[in-house]
């Protein structure tokens, strides 16, 4: 598997992360000698392995249907770095 | 009382108990060692105010009865604290101020303690070093310009210095183990599940587990049992009893059998890890332990398929910061989209978004199989053999690192290099087993080794027993000149 640098915008837009044009390069090294390292595991055969999806015996819990929003919106909002009275505000996403 | 802050946690307990010193003496004294503290840059936020006056107020009435009475004790800066900034070593969380306490800490504070201060460590707890950390590199206290280890860097750190008399970590693939090694101290990951990650800074949460950092086996037995507990609030939090680890705690190891993996014996480990092992070994087998060889043939997979299922576990987590309903938000972009990537582009460090951007690969659709599942298929062979060792032992020696503390800087550029700290302690987080590392010995630099043991699920009592008689057997003694204050 080979990295590049489309492969990385590609990737980065799914990520919402923005990547510096000057770092894609490095970038592109690192990932490709990550992915290489990684790809040991295809010396493995594991046709008939069921894939590990819990290391935990039991099965999740589940809780109980009930509404309970902990009386914390004014003190969640607290923590925003933008709001409106009790909103988030986000930039204009309709025109 | 002089000397306070070399005390064991167990014996400044005993000493509380008996009313021979008081809390505001014992927080006082860390105080000072805070204070004199010019360069290790362990602490991110400092609650030595704060302390004095829970020391205060728990002189006045003190409870004994209970596993940490008035005791101080500063946290990594991943567990969230009610009112105090808790900041995951990241821009990110820079001003973050949580609005309730994880269940670990308050577990603690539930026992008697309270907060001293919260500890740097890597970013969100992605790196080995510390050295990824917005807050800067931490050093480590047996030499200048040194790495802790990482990612719990700054609680080894910390307590290798004396800063604090006991601390807590979290292990995902390594970060308790690895620092405590690096430092000269003791460092457990408990079994997944034992102590809640409620409230902790996620970053991979299959692997992530809480647990104790110390001096002595002694205190990390106490730790342990304060910390561990069944919590609602993790879905895979463990419903069990509670154990008494401290009261238990015996060096009585007669007739268990130890395991010793011939595949962790790797290329280029320096060799006095390999003497170091040997040594073990050998008095384990002194106090009365058979030494068996065992198999564990996926081991040269653990790394592998930790930087797949770690990674694709961090990028989910981390796709709720998004600079809208907390952390840092950028000034830059015209839409949403371009604030979401702006804020995530300035807040996040390079490990931090190099792993999204794995994560993220591998999760992507056509890859998802081709990595996320395979790593997944392997993870379950690396338990497997995990699994068939202990039918025939009851724990496995190995060394904690294939190195001791390098220079900061050193493997910074490099993260494949970087990466291979964790050889030893990945296995671990992958099959969801505790283990504890021992300071053992040291390298040709005079910096301290450490050695693992590892054990099958929730059995940490024998772990403890183990490594309790390692310990007594060892008699690791470090002498640091405390060149920080200077």
């Amino acid at each position: 598997m080979s990295i590049d640098k489309d492969k990385i915008k590609h990737v980065s837009k799914l990520a919402r992360i923005s990547v510096d044009e000057k770092k894609i390069d490095g970038l592109t090294k690192d990932l490709t000698s990550i992915f290489k390292f990684i790809e040991q595991l295809n010396e493995l055969n594991t046709e008939k392995v069921k894939p590990l999806s819990s290391i935990l015996n039991e099965p999740l819990r589940s809780r109980e249907d009930k509404i309970d929003d902990g009386k914390m919106r004014d003190k969640i909002l607290e923590n925003s770095p933008k709001k409106n009275e009790e909103f988030f505000v986000v930039p204009k996403v309709i025109e | 009382m002089s000397d306070i802050t070399k005390k064991s946690l167990t014996e400044i307990i005993r000493l509380i108990k008996k009313k021979e010193i008081k809390s505001v003496e014992v927080t006082t004294s860390f105080i000072d060692n805070i204070k004199n503290d010019k360069k290790l840059n362990s602490f991110i936020t400092n609650c030595n105010e704060q302390a004095l006056e829970k020391a205060k107020s728990f002189d006045k009435n003190p409870k004994l009865d209970q596993l940490l009475p008035g005791v101080p004790i500063a946290v990594k800066d991943l567990f969230c604290t009610n009112g105090t900034k808790t900041t995951a070593g990241s821009k990110m969380l820079e001003n973050f101020i949580p609005n309730y306490e994880s269940t670990i800490t308050n577990n603690l504070w539930n026992e008697g303690a309270f907060l001293l201060g919260k500890l740097n460590c890597d970013e969100y707890a992605m790196g080995s070093s510390n050295e990824t950390s917005y807050f800067g590199n931490v050093m480590n206290p047996i030499a200048e310009n040194t790495v802790p280890g990482g990612s719990s860097g700054g609680s080894a750190s910390a307590l290798a210095a004396e800063l604090t008399p006991t601390t807590i970590g979290t292990d995902t693939g390594g970060s308790i183990r690895q620092p405590a090694s690096f430092t000269g101290i003791v460092g457990l990951k408990p079994t997944y599940g034992l102590c809640s990650r409620w409230g902790i800074v996620a970053f991979a949460s299959s692997l992530d587990q809480a647990g104790p950092m110390t001096k002595t086996v002694e205190d990390c037995a106490l730790m342990l049992e304060a910390m561990a507990g069944f919590d609602k609030k993790d879905s895979t939090s463990i419903n069990k009893k509670k154990e008494n680890y401290s009261k238990n705690l015996t060096d009585n190891i007669k007739g268990l059998k130890i395991g010793i993996p011939k595949e962790y014996r790797v290329d280029g480990m320096p060799k006095e890890i390999d003497k170091l092992w040997e040594s073990g070994k050998s008095l384990l087998k002194d106090a009365g332990a058979e030494i068996i060889d065992i198999s564990l043939p996926n081991t040269k997979y653990a790394l592998p398929t930790y930087y797949i299922v770690a990674p694709a576990e961090a990028s989910s987590n981390l796709a709720r910061y998004d600079g809208v309903k907390y952390g840092f938000r950028s000034s830059k972009g015209n839409n949403l989209i371009e604030m979401y990537e702006n804020t995530r582009s300035e807040g996040f460090g390079d490990e931090v978004k190099r792993r999204i951007l794995i994560g993220t690969y591998v999760l992507s659709s056509g890859y998802y199989d081709a990595y996320y599942i395979k790593a997944q298929k392997v993870r379950q062979l690396i338990k497997n053999d995990f699994d068939q060792s202990f039918k025939k032992v009851d724990a496995i020696l190995t060394p904690s690192t294939p190195s001791a503390a390098f220079k900061i800087g050193e493997k910074k550029d490099d993260p494949i290099s970087m990466y291979l700290n964790d050889i030893f302690t990945v296995p671990v987080n992958l099959a969801g087993i505790p283990a504890i590392s021992i300071p053992a010995g040291f390298d040709q630099n005079k910096y301290p080794l450490g050695l693992q043991l590892i054990g099958n699920t929730l059995e940490e009592q024998k772990l403890l027993n183990i490594a309790f008689a390692a310990e007594k057997k060892i008699n690791f003694k470090q002498d640091l000149n405390k060149w920080w204050e200077k």
